[in-house]
This record gives C-alpha cells, sequence and structure tokens, in this order.
C-alpha cells in the first residue's frame, strides 16, 4: 500500500515536472483559410514536441497589424510568434525588432520561391518564413466568355479587359463584368490600384521622393479604372475589398474578377463557389509597357526580438513552413489546399499540378512580379503594390480614401488625384523626406 | 452633528480615495499633453524629439479636420433629432393600452442591447447592401434601382444606424416620464375641451422637458465618440465623407502609429467636446435646476 502510493506521488511529481518544463508559444495570426487550416493540424506538431504547447491569438487582417506592430514597438513581448506580410519584414528587420532565422539544412532553404525569399530577407538573412505567398491574377467566366464569342489570351491587356468586361454585364440578371476592389486602404483598394498603376507606367515617388500624383499615368490608370467600374462594375463598389468580392464571384455575380492568387482555390472549389467548374485564369493584364498589374505578398511567420522562447518558436516555425508540412495537408485536405507560392518544389510536383488548374498562372505571376524594381521607370523604394517606408500604412489608406470617393462619384478624377498629391506631399514633408 | 475631530478623520480617510481618483484622471491627461508635443511615432523608435505645437499644427491644418468637425456635429444632430422626435412618438404609441404591450415594450428596447460593431455589420451585409440587402431587394420587387446607400448617402447611413441603436434609450426615458404624468391634469384640460395636440403642447411636452434634457445630455456624451459603427461600415470614407474627429484620430494612433500626432487629436476632441458640453449646459441645463 505505501509503496503504491509513494510510486503514484513519484508519477504525479514527474507529470508536474514535466508541465513545468513544456514552453507555451503565443502565435498571433490571421483569419484566413490556410491559417485556421494549420491551427487544425498543428497536433502533429504538438505530438512530435510534448515540451511546446501552442496558444493561439487569431485575429482580422487590420486588427492583427494593430496588435502586432504596437506590441513590437512598444517592447509588449506578448507574442512569440507574429504573422507578418512583405511590408512589415524590411521594415521591421531594418529596426532588429526581428530574430534572423536559419533553419537545419532539411529544411530547404533554396526551395523558397526566388521573388518571395528576397521579399523577406534583408542582407542575404532571412527574418521570416514564407507560409504561403501569392501575386495576382484574372479569374474569370468561362461560360460567360463562350456565350460572348470571346477568348481569354494567357496574357490580356487592359483594353482588352474593358473590352471584354463591358461586353459581358448583364445588369438585368446582376451579372456584372468586373469586380475590382474599391474599398479604402493600402491593403484593399490600393494593392489593386498600385500595382494597376505600375502597368500604366505610374509609380508613388520619383527618385527625389516627390509624389507623382499630378503626372499623366496616374490620371490615365485611375481614369479607366473608374470608367470601367462605372460601366461594368457591381454597385456599391466602393466598399467592396477582397472578401466582398469573393463572396460576389462565388455566387456568380462577377464575370472577371482581378485579385490574389489564392483566391483560386476558394472560387474552385465546388463546396464553396456556385461557378466552380466555370472558372478560368489568366496573367494580370498590361499595357504594353513591360510591366504586368499584379503585386507580390506573403504572409509570414517571424520571431520578435523581444520573445524568451526563441528556439522553441524556431522549431515551430520550420514545421509550419516546411516540406512535410504541405506533406500533411495534402494528405488531410487534398493537394489543391496546400498553402500556394513559396516553394519551387511544390510547382514541380505532378500530383498538385493536377489538383490545382491554378499553379502554373500562380507561379508565372509571383516570378513576373519584382519588388526590387516594380514599376516602368526607376524608384526610390521597395514593393510592387506597396511603398516599403512605416509612413505608408498612413498615406496609402488616405490615398485609398481618395480614389474610392472617385469610384462613389463623390469627386472627379482630378480633384481625388489633386487631393492625394496634396497630402502625400504634407505627410511626406511630416516625416522629414527626402531622406 | 459632527464633531471637529470626526470631520477630520473623515476627511483623513477619504484622501486616498481622492488622491488615487485625481491620479486616475490626472496621469494620463498629464501624459497625452507630453506626448502630443514630442515627435514620438512608434515605427521610428529612439527618433523621440519634443516638437512643440508641430502636432497641433498638423492636426489642425488636416484637410480631413474641417470635414470631419462638420461630421460630428451633424452626426450628434442627425441622431438627436431622431432618436428625441422618434423617442417621443414611440413614448406615446408605447403608453396607450393594447394588447401583448410588454412584448411590444421588450421589443422596442431590444437594440440597444446588440453591440454596435454586430448591428454596423448586419446592417451593412443583409440591410443595406446594394447587391444582397433587404432594402436592395424591396426596391427591385417595385422595379427600383437598388440604393448603394454608403456610397451616396455615407454620413446618412450611419445617422440611420446610429439612431437606431439610441432610439429605444430615448423611448425608454421618455415613456418613465410620460407615466409619471398625472392623468388627473390631463382630464382636466379635456373637460375644459382642449384638443389632443394642445394638450400635448402645453402638457405633455412641458412634463418631459426634463426628460428630454437627460436625453440629450447623455446621448451627445456618446454619440461625440461614436466609432465602431463607422469603422465597420465605411472606414471613414468614401473620401472624407464620414470621418468623424474621433475617427480622425484612431487614423493617427493605429494606421500611421504617430503617438504624438494621435495625442494632439485627442487634446483637441477634448476642448471641443467641452465646448460642446458648456455650450449644452448653458442651453438646456436649466431645466435641470
Amino acid at each position: 500500500m505505501r509503496a503504491r502510493l509513494l510510486a503514484m506521488m513519484t508519477c504525479s511529481a514527474m507529470t508536474i515536472a514535466g508541465v513545468a518544463q513544456a514552453e507555451t508559444l503565443t502565435i498571433a495570426t490571421v483569419n484566413n483559410g490556410d491559417m485556421i487550416r494549420m491551427q487544425k493540424l498543428a497536433g502533429a506538431f504538438t505530438e512530435k514536441h510534448p515540451d511546446i504547447e501552442l496558444e493561439w491569438v487569431t485575429l482580422e487582417e487590420n486588427v492583427l497589424r494593430q496588435r502586432v506592430t504596437t506590441d513590437i514597438a512598444t517592447k509588449g513581448g506578448q507574442y512569440d510568434i507574429m504573422t507578418i506580410g512583405t511590408y512589415e519584414v524590411p521594415i521591421w528587420a531594418a529596426q532588429n525588432w526581428l530574430v534572423p532565422l536559419d533553419f537545419a539544412a532539411d529544411y530547404d532553404v533554396d526551395d523558397l520561391l526566388p521573388a518571395i525569399r528576397a521579399g523577406l530577407s534583408m542582407d542575404g538573412t532571412l527574418y521570416a518564413a514564407p507560409f504561403y505567398g501569392e501575386s495576382s491574377f484574372v479569374m474569370y467566366r468561362k461560360d460567360l466568355f463562350e456565350e460572348a464569342g470571346l477568348e481569354m489570351p494567357e496574357a490580356p491587356s487592359w483594353d482588352f479587359i474593358g473590352e471584354a468586361a463591358r461586353k459581358i454585364t448583364d445588369k438585368d440578371n446582376e451579372v456584372y463584368g468586373i469586380c475590382l476592389r474599391g474599398k479604402a486602404g493600402w491593403g484593399e483598394n490600393m494593392a489593386f490600384l498600385t500595382a494597376m498603376a505600375n502597368s500604366f507606367g505610374a509609380r508613388w515617388f520619383d527618385m527625389e521622393w516627390k509624389p507623382q500624383f499630378d503626372q499623366p499615368e496616374w490620371k490615365e490608370a485611375l481614369q479607366f479604372y473608374i470608367d470601367l467600374m462605372n460601366d461594368a462594375g457591381p454597385p456599391g463598389a466602393s466598399s467592396n475589398g477582397f472578401n466582398e468580392n469573393l463572396a460576389l464571384f462565388q455566387t456568380g455575380k462577377c464575370g472577371m474578377w482581378i485579385d490574389a492568387t489564392v483566391a483560386a482555390s476558394f472560387v474552385s472549389n465546388p463546396d464553396e463557389s456556385q461557378v466552380a467548374d466555370k472558372v478560368g485564369f489568366a496573367l494580370a493584364p498590361d499595357k504594353g509597357l513591360g510591366k504586368r498589374g499584379n503585386w507580390l505578398w506573403a504572409w509570414s511567420l517571424a520571431v520578435p526580438a523581444g520573445s524568451q522562447k526563441t528556439d522553441a518558436a524556431k522549431t515551430f516555425i520550420a514545421w509550419a513552413t516546411s516540406k512535410e508540412y504541405s506533406a500533411l495537408v495534402a494528405e488531410k485536405e487534398g493537394w489543391a489546399n496546400v498553402p500556394p507560392g513559396t516553394r519551387t518544389s511544390l510547382y514541380e510536383n505532378s500530383a498538385y499540378q493536377e489538383a490545382a488548374p491554378f499553379a502554373d498562372l500562380t507561379i508565372k505571376s509571383i516570378q513576373a512580379a519584382d519588388p526590387t524594381s516594380p514599376t516602368v521607370e526607376d524608384v526610390p523604394y521597395v514593393g510592387v503594390q506597396f511603398v516599403a517606408i512605416p509612413e505608408f500604412q498612413g498615406i496609402g489608406t488616405a490615398v485609398g480614401q481618395q480614389f474610392s470617393a472617385a469610384l462613389a462619384g463623390q469627386s472627379s478624377v482630378d480633384q481625388a488625384l489633386s487631393n492625394a498629391q496634396a497630402l502625400t506631399q504634407r505627410e511626406m514633408e511630416k516625416a522629414g523626406y527626402p531622406k | 452633528m459632527a464633531t471637529l475631530q470626526t470631520r477630520a478623520s473623515a476627511r483623513l480617510m477619504m484622501t486616498p480615495a481622492v488622491v488615487l481618483l485625481l491620479l486616475w484622471m490626472a496621469v494620463p491627461l498629464a501624459m497625452t499633453l507630453y506626448f502630443s508635443m514630442l515627435r514620438y511615432n512608434l515605427l521610428m523608435p529612439g527618433m523621440e524629439e519634443w516638437a512643440g505645437f508641430l502636432n497641433y499644427r498638423f492636426f489642425l491644418t488636416d484637410p480631413a479636420f474641417l470635414t470631419g468637425l462638420l461630421n460630428t456635429l451633424l452626426l450628434v444632430g442627425g441622431v438627436l433629432l431622431i432618436s428625441v422626435g422618434g423617442g417621443i412618438l414611440m413614448a406615446l404609441l408605447l403608453d396607450q393600452p393594447f394588447f401583448g404591450q410588454g412584448i411590444v415594450r421588450l421589443m422596442v428596447i431590444a437594440p440597444f442591447f446588440v453591440m454596435p460593431t454586430v448591428s454596423a455589420l448586419v446592417w451593412k451585409n443583409m440591410l443595406m447592401h446594394p447587391v444582397n440587402g433587404l432594402f436592395a431587394w424591396i426596391a427591385r420587387t417595385f422595379g427600383l434601382q437598388p440604393v448603394d446607400w454608403f456610397g451616396e448617402a455615407p454620413l446618412f447611413s450611419i445617422v440611420m444606424i446610429v439612431s437606431w441603436q439610441w432610439l429605444p434609450f430615448a423611448t425608454l426615458i421618455l415613456l418613465t416620464a410620460l407615466q409619471s404624468l398625472d392623468t388627473e391634469q390631463k382630464e382636466a384640460a379635456e373637460m375644459d375641451g382642449a384638443g389632443a395636440l394642445s394638450r400635448f403642447i402645453y402638457i405633455v411636452l412641458p412634463h418631459m422637458a426634463r426628460a428630454i434634457t437627460v436625453v440629450v445630455l447623455i446621448e451627445t456624451i456618446f454619440l461625440l465618440s461614436v466609432f465602431a459603427e463607422i469603422l465597420v461600415t465605411t472606414n471613414g470614407g468614401p473620401g472624407v465623407q464620414t470621418t468623424t474627429v474621433t475617427y480622425l484620430v484612431y487614423v493617427q494612433a493605429l494606421l500611421q502609429f504617430d503617438v504624438g500626432g494621435a495625442s494632439a487629436g485627442g487634446i483637441v476632441a477634448v476642448v471641443l467636446a467641452n465646448i460642446v458640453a458648456i455650450f449644452l449646459v448653458r442651453l438646456i441645463g436649466k431645466n435641470l435646476e
């Protein structure tokens, strides 16, 4: 009896000791499909690493950005792993806010797509590991195109897109030729419009950091966008962001949609989309100037410099962004649901190519985007659909407001552009540019 | 009767609470004042420096500031008008005896318990959405073109949503006031041959004056800081058409991470709110004496 009691006590003492050793990682992440899936599958990780416990803080994109930014800037130390984008990484790495990431050889860093890897590195050191990467491209309804006697080329021009959108619009039956982002925000309408403007030869700043909204290229791009949306866009477009357009497209109300490549797996999934079997894909349009209107983005995992659990955090990041994780998703949910856009090997995998009809154009789009030389003319900044300076979040959103007002018909294109020019000039002055 | 000693000891015992309360208010206010004089951006650590009134200059000359001020006033005024006017009507209706009165009263107050974010989401996606919304469906049923509420009449839409939330509060307060009205007075007036309208204007309305003042004062305090409804539905746009002073401060603090600018904006907002408060107390506060 006594021996048994002793044995039990030892046992429980050991369990307590075991619990005391376990480290809890607090992970801040964004609430999109791929990240939610990772949380579901994280059991496979904790089984292998019983000494690490995971605690999730899942937030909507804008809220996440505010939380992690204030946390890291005030050295709050709430999170051990943060989900951040290609915009934040170079800025934060330059402030020494992130822990450099080094992985074991079997992680195969060289397998990461060069464009994505470059976006997440500074001076050759990786500061965040990509969970999924994306560019943007055209998604369109093959049935509507066929009815209208149109054929979508693999690499369409803006003129063709404009013509086709107007042709397939059938407002009486609630079919709108094209759905584009109109909701104000640097990560909403400005992501699309900046990428689009790049292909029109426009840019945010010249080499002296002087705003360029007074140049004819911006006027041409914005006028084209507004006219197109007025003729062929859905009503209320000025409050449509990614999610709103996704819902419109999935319910068969859009003929075309130019947006993130990750949307491809949602619109071609028969469980979620009424038009799953009718969707075709094409590269983002161009204007014949050598740049296409597509962006580059990667949601990535990084360790803030304040974390006390750096090693455990790196172990988790290595798992979540590994080939092993891709294989796990493929096994449980099918190849089409594997996080796209981060590894070359995925695009060489025939099983993936077969399951994901959009794979080929996704990789082509990602490779076509170059954050270090995003525009036709030279610019002093890095970033395709954003300008990688801390002030851009504020300026980008304020300019987005002006453009969204023009879309809503509340101001003219000229007015919106001159307001944008004035407010950008003002903010840059306040921030002390050129530096 | 309190002796000198008990009074002194009472003061002594109250001191910690009073000091704590003072600190509770004074410290944040002092810090905000201090930050508002700094060039302090969260994204540029180590660059903090004394900036004097630079932040104030930039906030007050912001092209969106005057629009924001006007929008704030329009929002507060619009909602007050609708909720007080509607509240009086609803209170008069609910005061009548009818079948199911209890349930109807409960349903009328219901919007007050819905969180602002939730109600804004419901209004945006289920009611006012120009493609999938209920109003658009009704318009199409009658062969009309659906209205793009947040694109064509953004501020009006926000006023509608906020009014919907505050109407129950006004109704509730005004209904209690109405119920405390002595029936004998009304009966006497009726016997003297006063019509329904003059009974309302000369008896009911003066009786409710105090309650109306309370509603106006309380609502103004809360309406000056309406935020969730704007963030969820229009994000201050299109353009700056639904940007209020509160929203501008938010933009400074959490989009630009400019602590200095946001603090300056906060102080400006406090000053403006106090001006409104003084104005209100002067104008209608007399009713409370």
